[in-house]
């Protein structure tokens, strides 16, 4: 980790030095732990703000949306695939950017983390595989790999796809994975279950958008919730509107999701919003064999036709 | 999401298929009427609008 932030910063330097860039978007250490925040870094002396540990979970493709600059972005595996999206839906341009790449071993949980101790957590270190996290009180170390994100944990592209620089030797991927487990187990409901399941699994949301606004792909100027004519779903926080707002969602991101979990992080209520995607995910891999953001040569499957398109369900 | 799928239709008609639109708007209403009112994906009241 250490290596790779005298990295991030000496490649960024150079880039703001040399003009090439007239930002670099990265990561600082944030005021609360285990919350790093998106930074704008615009001149060399400020190079030395940047950080990266296991707390970047963010998606900084999310800062993108319609920029004119020149930009360096930090990128790791998941980012870099919302990176070719955004530049496959025409919101950057791939000659406005120098992609910094950095190879994933996965970022923690904070809500698991948090979940595990009474009090609130005041320092969070790590050190190779080792995270320690105090309050007043107490002091423990836990293993990575027990509390990671669920997205990192079933991340089979930790490197970035696309980039111009890389901050370290690529890493393993990992293999074997089963992806969609827990979205197997939803399918096999029937709908009465299906309709508790959500009700249950969405209970808590208060509707404060969080999981939109940390999304790369929720870039429309007016949110389809947003919009007041028409109304297409209810403000409220009645069960049914929040049902709709989280299946629409779901919907717009459907061939886009990257699973970069940055929703489900953001969520103050600890929601699985990435089910509902994760499903969309699934759909498009079995039926289109599609992965999004992985290539900029291959148009994604809702603006294709093929003529053996999947089409049972039309009668 | 819970809903029952026999409530849920999709079909491709063009605009020559007077007759297959009929069916299928009849085998449509049929199905629903099968199934009753829907009593799940309903607001009871408007609670804020
Ligand atoms: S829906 Fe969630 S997991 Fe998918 S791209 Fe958006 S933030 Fe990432
Ligand atoms: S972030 Fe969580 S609480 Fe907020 S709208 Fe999304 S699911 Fe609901």
């Amino acid at each position: 980790m250490l290596a790779y932030i005298e990295k991030i910063k000496e490649i960024s330097r150079r880039l703001l030095q040399e003009g090439n860039v007239d930002m670099v978007i990265g990561f600082r250490r944030g005021t609360v732990p285990m919350m790093n925040e998106p930074c704008f870094v615009k001149t060399p002396e400020d190079v030395d703000n940047l950080v990266w540990d296991s707390n970047c979970g963010i998606n900084l493709a999310n800062y993108l949306t319609n920029r004119q600059e020149k930009i360096g972005i930090v990128a790791k595996g998941c980012d870099s695939r919302n990176i070719v999206t955004h530049i496959i839906e025409n919101k950057i341009k791939r000659d406005q950017l120098v992609i910094i790449g950095v190879p994933c071993k996965g970022m923690i949980d904070r809500h698991k983390i948090q979940a595990m101790f009474e009090t609130e957590i005041e320092h969070v270190t790590e050190l190779d595989d080792k995270i320690t996290i105090k309050g007043v009180g107490f002091e423990k170390t836990l293993e990575k790999k027990d509390v990671l994100q669920d997205n990192c944990a079933l991340c089979i592209h930790r490197n970035p796809v696309i980039h111009d620089e890389l901050v370290g030797d690529l890493v393993d991927e990992q293999k074997n994975i089963d992806r969609y487990k827990d979205i197997r187990n939803i399918e096999t409901l029937s709908p009465e279950e299906k309709w508790r399941y959500f009700d249950n699994l969405l209970s808590a949301c208060i509707r404060c958008y969080a999981c939109r606004n940390a999304c790369p792909l929720c870039y429309c100027p007016t949110c389809f919730v947003d919009e007041s004519r028409p109304q297409w779903v209810g403000k409220s926080i009645d069960p049914i509107d929040i049902r709709t707002f989280h299946f629409l969602r779901a919907y717009h991101c459907a061939g886009r999701c990257t699973d970069c979990g940055s929703c489900e992080r953001a969520c103050p209520m600890g929601i699985k919003v990435r089910l509902f995607t994760k499903k969309l995910e699934k759909d498009c891999l079995e039926l289109f064999d599609w992965e999004a953001g992985m290539t900029l040569e291959k148009r994604p499957p809702l603006d294709t036709y093929r003529p053996d398109d999947p089409d049972d369900f039309i009668k | 999401m819970g809903i029952e799928p026999g409530r849920l239709h999709f079909s491709w008609i063009s605009s020559a298929e007077s007759t297959k639109f009929v069916d299928v708007v009849n085998d449509v209403t049929a199905g629903v009427k099968a199934l009753g009112p829907n009593k799940t994906f309903l607001k009871t009241e408007a609670k804020v609008a």
